[in-house]
């Protein structure tokens, strides 16, 4: 029932506002994303961008006190209806059961009082009506898939016993406790060190693979999103910036913020690989200054304080996302056809 | 001299043996304090239950020929008091009111404010500031005056008694629960489960309350000896049991017009007061550190 393609989650126009002492936040401000079916999806970004809290938002897990939302978050097979705002039985329903969600530190997600099997089987008859011994083999063979070894005993154990490669293993066991269509990754692997890093994510590549379901996957390390995703969206002070294919996004990107992204990156790839860009070589290029504050947004586009190609125009005027060339290439930048050269060449980079 | 820079692993494996014993030893000390309690308390469970097997005389039975014989008496070993009745099967039967009270009292007391700070912390809004409100209500008042004037109003009886602490005890447990729910309720792991569609009650009591219900259980056991020095003042007020039903307070009460020329009246239900509630406070406190220490 899941062709290859087809949309499954569509977000329109999402934005979430929070209410803080020190005014509203607006931590996520008008973004629109689709995944697909069978799709790797990477959201990138710096911290504070809007990426954690944009997957909270389509999980239902804001804070409701808090949160202003508005937008649209259509999940195709429940209906075009949108989740956002849904009842709470109704998400409560599709949480676990179709939408699933893995978190960034491992060892704060499982409680610490509850043994791994305990917690594992909870999550094996959430969505499920199992024998106690079809559940006990369901989450053996579980704990086995995700590459946890002598899985039947470490059932007993409890998450202090393991390392925070061995626990997101775990969690990514109870993410997909119920088969779920789409799987939230929030920096899976950014609390793990980068031999573990990689295991995360080929396991999470296979696990995608076997299965056949799509996934969101958040980080803030473009060498990590580049090397799953099939398309990629980033992120910046809450808006998408650009979104595209992997290899469009690496090869050609069309916002500056990408390409400082890119530049960021190692010459010499992470794992030894050589880096996606083209494979340069020459000193890192960090972005200097910091990203803006979400409660006192300024005019025009929000990376132009930070922009080596920003003109008077940019502090006063914003545009919306630009379709560029094919594939759904699309930047928020409207002198992109200007700096195309610029931001394609590698020579470009020294002059600012 | 250099192995304070550069150990040998022969060292490092020595020293690090000593540690462990170390910290086995003061893990021992540390239980020592919980198996006192138990053992305590252990012994006047069993003799207040044993009781019909320890002694011969009923609570209740007079022996106007003996009165106030002192402890040691051939056949009252802790004495008579003023009616000759023996002093010891007072307080064996005496005690069965005063656990009773000790365990009655705080386990409904416990559960009931768990469940009420439990509710409070994690749904918030509206309930939370009425139920808190409510526990400001019963804080504002001096606790004994409002058990007593329960009492007073329900008239003297063990069961109105129950009722009474009933009534105002689950206020602690409600204000702690409830502050330790708030602060789980922030944790990764719960949100881990409601992104799993967990429904709110699994929630609350399958991985809020195993994380935070020590506070309340350690709580439970100071409230408990509180509980026994309550019916005891109660009994000691002639607001809860009624003579001739021997129960610790009201011997402590009767006994006092006897402290000068017969002592043992007393003082022999004060030292089982006493001697119960040391009971439970070293359990409390040996629960406490065994609870602090198994950091996990």
């Amino acid at each position: 029932m899941s062709t290859p393609g087809q949309p499954l989650l569509t977000v329109r126009d999402l934005r979430s506002y929070l209410a803080t002492s020190q005014g509203v936040v607006r931590a996520v401000d008008g973004i629109s994303l689709t995944v697909h079916e069978a799709e790797i999806l990477g959201i990138v970004g710096e911290s504070g961008c809007g990426k954690t809290v944009t997957c909270r938002t389509i999980m239902g897990l804001m804070p409701a006190a808090s949160l202003h939302a508005s937008g649209e978050i259509v999940y195709h097979p429940h209906g075009e209806r949108s989740i956002l705002n849904a009842p709470a039985s109704e998400l409560r329903a599709l949480r676990g059961a179709h939408l699933a969600m893995i978190f960034q530190d491992p060892m704060t997600a499982l409680n610490p009082v509850r043994s791994i099997g305990d917690q594992l089987l909870e999550a094996v008859n959430a969505h499920a009506d199992l024998s106690r011994a079809q559940a006990r083999e369901r989450a053996t063979g579980l704990l086995e898939r995700v590459g946890i070894p002598a899985p039947a005993r470490r059932m007993r154990d409890y998450p202090f016993q393991f390392s925070g490669g061995m626990l997101q293993r775990v969690l990514i066991a109870i993410a997909l406790a119920s088969s779920p269509r789409l799987l939230l990754a929030d920096e899976p692997t950014t609390s793990l060190d980068v031999i573990i890093q990689d295991q995360i994510l080929s396991l999470l590549l296979e696990l995608q693979e076997d299965t056949g379901m799509s996934m969101i996957l958040v980080s803030h390390d473009l060498a990590v999103i580049t090397e799953v995703c099939d398309r990629i969206v980033v992120m910046y002070a809450g808006q998408v910036v650009e979104e595209g294919a992997t290899a469009d996004i690496i090869t050609a990107p069309r916002h500056p913020y990408t390409r400082a992204l890119l530049d960021a990156l190692p010459a010499e790839g992470q794992h030894g690989k050589p880096a996606p860009a083209s494979g340069r070589r020459g000193p890192l290029r960090s972005i200097g200054g910091s990203p803006p504050s979400l409660i006192d947004v300024a005019e025009g586009c929000r990376f132009a304080p930070r922009c080596r190609h920003a003109v008077a125009k940019c502090r006063s005027w914003d545009t919306e996302l630009i379709a560029a060339g094919a594939g759904r290439h699309a930047a928020r930048c409207w002198r992109q056809e200007e700096i195309r050269g610029e931001l394609a060449d590698e020579t470009g980079r020294s002059s600012a | 001299m250099s192995t304070m820079w550069a150990a040998s692993p022969s060292e490092l494996l020595m020293r690090a043996a000593t540690k462990t014993a170390g910290r086995r030893r003061s893990v021992t000390r540390r239980r020592m304090t919980l198996i006192a309690g138990l053992v305590m308390l252990g012994l006047v469970i069993a003799a207040v239950l044993l009781a019909p097997v320890l002694v011969s005389y009923s609570p209740t039975a007079i022996d106007p020929l003996h009165p106030l014989a002192p402890p040691g008496t051939p056949g009252h070993l802790l004495g008579t008091d003023q009616f000759g009745r023996d002093l010891l099967s007072r307080v064996l039967y005496g005690g069965r009111i005063d656990l009773a009270i000790a365990f009655g009292a705080t386990i409904v007391t416990l559960v009931g404010g768990t469940i009420i700070g439990l509710v409070a912390g994690y749904v918030g809004g509206k309930l939370d500031s009425f139920l808190m409100r409510l526990v400001d209500l019963f804080f504002a008042f001096p606790f004994l005056v409002l058990i007593i004037a329960i009492v007073a109003m329900l008239g003297p009886s063990v069961f109105n008694m129950f009722l009474a602490i009933w009534i105002t005890s689950w206020v602690a447990y409600a204000r702690i629960m409830r502050a330790q729910t708030v602060v789980a309720k922030k944790q990764q792991y719960v949100l881990a489960a409601r992104a799993l569609g967990y429904r709110p009650w699994r929630i609350m009591f399958r991985h809020i309350l195993p994380t935070t219900a020590s506070a309340v259980i350690l709580f439970s056991m100071v409230d408990a000896v509180g509980n026994i020095i309550l019916a005891a003042s109660l009994g000691f007020l002639g607001l809860g049991t009624q003579p001739p039903t021997p129960e610790w307070g009201v011997m402590i009460s009767d006994g006092q017009n006897y402290i000068l020329t017969s002592w043992w009246l007393a003082t022999i239900p004060g030292l089982a007061v006493v001697f119960t509630g040391v009971a439970f406070s070293l359990i409390g406190d040996g629960l406490a550190d065994l609870l602090r220490a198994g950091d996990r």
